[in-house]
């Protein structure tokens, strides 16, 4: 059996899938986090699976910046987080519905 | 061989995002990501990505989930969620349809439409083998792509500076959370003195509520 991209992009599909319905279904805003980050591993995936696919660098050039944005991202959120369970403790996404305006 | 490693890996990655998704205490949740993201690391180095993969564990493992791991630790929120209500009714089937749709939506995008990857050659930066693999990346990241780098050279500092300002600790009574009510503008008449604040800063809120 060889491994053909298109399974990386099948298991990335998945992946990203699951994420997502982790972030639609979890309220604990930790768990948010840790979805959005299993959806940017599934999309730096893809990238160096079409990257190895095409013989472009490109692709691992992307994930090496959304490598980035993510630690970025996660450094701010979890800033956010501390922030509002200093305010009250124990408190999910549904206690912030006062964010939406 | 491959194709074992890759059904290992897969089978790893996909118990570990299964575990983030359910399971009931936060720490347990970022010990599986940690193991999603071992096996992403594999198929890394399955596709030669062999820096990728390397940066994969130390940034991720090593420092994300670490900072996870001491945000739970710190905030004490480390005890379990009971997973049994469920707050919005037809949530869970909901997420199950829209996940169910957005895989399906994501196979035909990148399978069926455009009949697979066409294994035609990039224009950009060739791909080298395992051993350049470093080599090249730093090559066109230092060259091509150094606006870029600068750029998240201060999208980093910006992080940081942005997270000591939002953690750090106020002097001062902190303000709690407003609370959600409905209908709170025509409640505010009636709720005088002791009602919720409408804004964080709660002494200017009382203030100008008193005036007015």
């Amino acid at each position: 059996m060889v491994v053909t991209t298109s399974w990386y992009l099948t298991l990335a599909a998945i992946l990203f899938s699951m994420g997502a319905v982790g972030l639609l279904t979890r309220r604990n805003p930790l768990i948010m986090i840790m979805c959005i980050e299993l959806m940017l591993n599934a999309v730096n995936l893809t990238f160096v699976s079409l990257g190895s696919e095409l013989g472009d660098l490109g692709g691992q050039l992307s994930v090496f910046f959304v490598l980035v944005v993510a630690a970025s991202e996660v450094v701010v959120g979890l800033a956010v987080v501390v922030a509002i369970m200093r305010r009250r403790q124990g408190a999910t996404v549904d206690d912030l519905s006062v964010l939406g305006g | 061989m491959d194709a074992a490693v890759f059904l290992i890996s897969a089978a790893i990655v996909l118990t570990g995002a299964g575990g983030v998704l359910v399971s009931r205490n936060p720490v347990h949740a970022a010990l599986f990501l940690v193991q999603t993201l071992f096996g992403v690391a594999v198929l890394f180095v399955l596709q030669d990505a062999t820096f990728l993969a390397a940066v994969q564990v130390i940034v991720y493992a090593g420092a994300v989930v670490i900072l996870f791991l001491f945000v739970i630790m710190l905030l004490g929120v480390d005890r379990a969620e009971d997973l049994g209500v469920e707050p919005i009714v037809g949530q869970r089937p909901v997420a199950a349809i829209v996940g169910a749709s957005l895989l399906g939506m994501l196979l035909t995008a990148l399978l069926v439409s455009v009949d697979g990857p066409t294994g035609a050659h990039g224009a950009n930066t060739a791909l080298g083998d395992a051993a350049d693999n470093t080599r090249l990346l730093g090559e066109a990241l230092f060259t091509d792509y150094v606006f870029a780098v600068e750029l998240t050279a201060i999208l980093l500092t910006v992080a940081v500076i942005g997270a000591v300002v939002l953690a750090r600790r106020v002097r001062g009574p902190l303000a709690p959370l407003p609370v959600v009510v409905v209908a709170s503008v025509a409640d505010d008449g009636e709720q005088g003195d002791d009602g919720p604040p409408d804004v964080v800063e709660a002494t200017d809120a009382s203030d100008e509520g008193e005036g007015a």
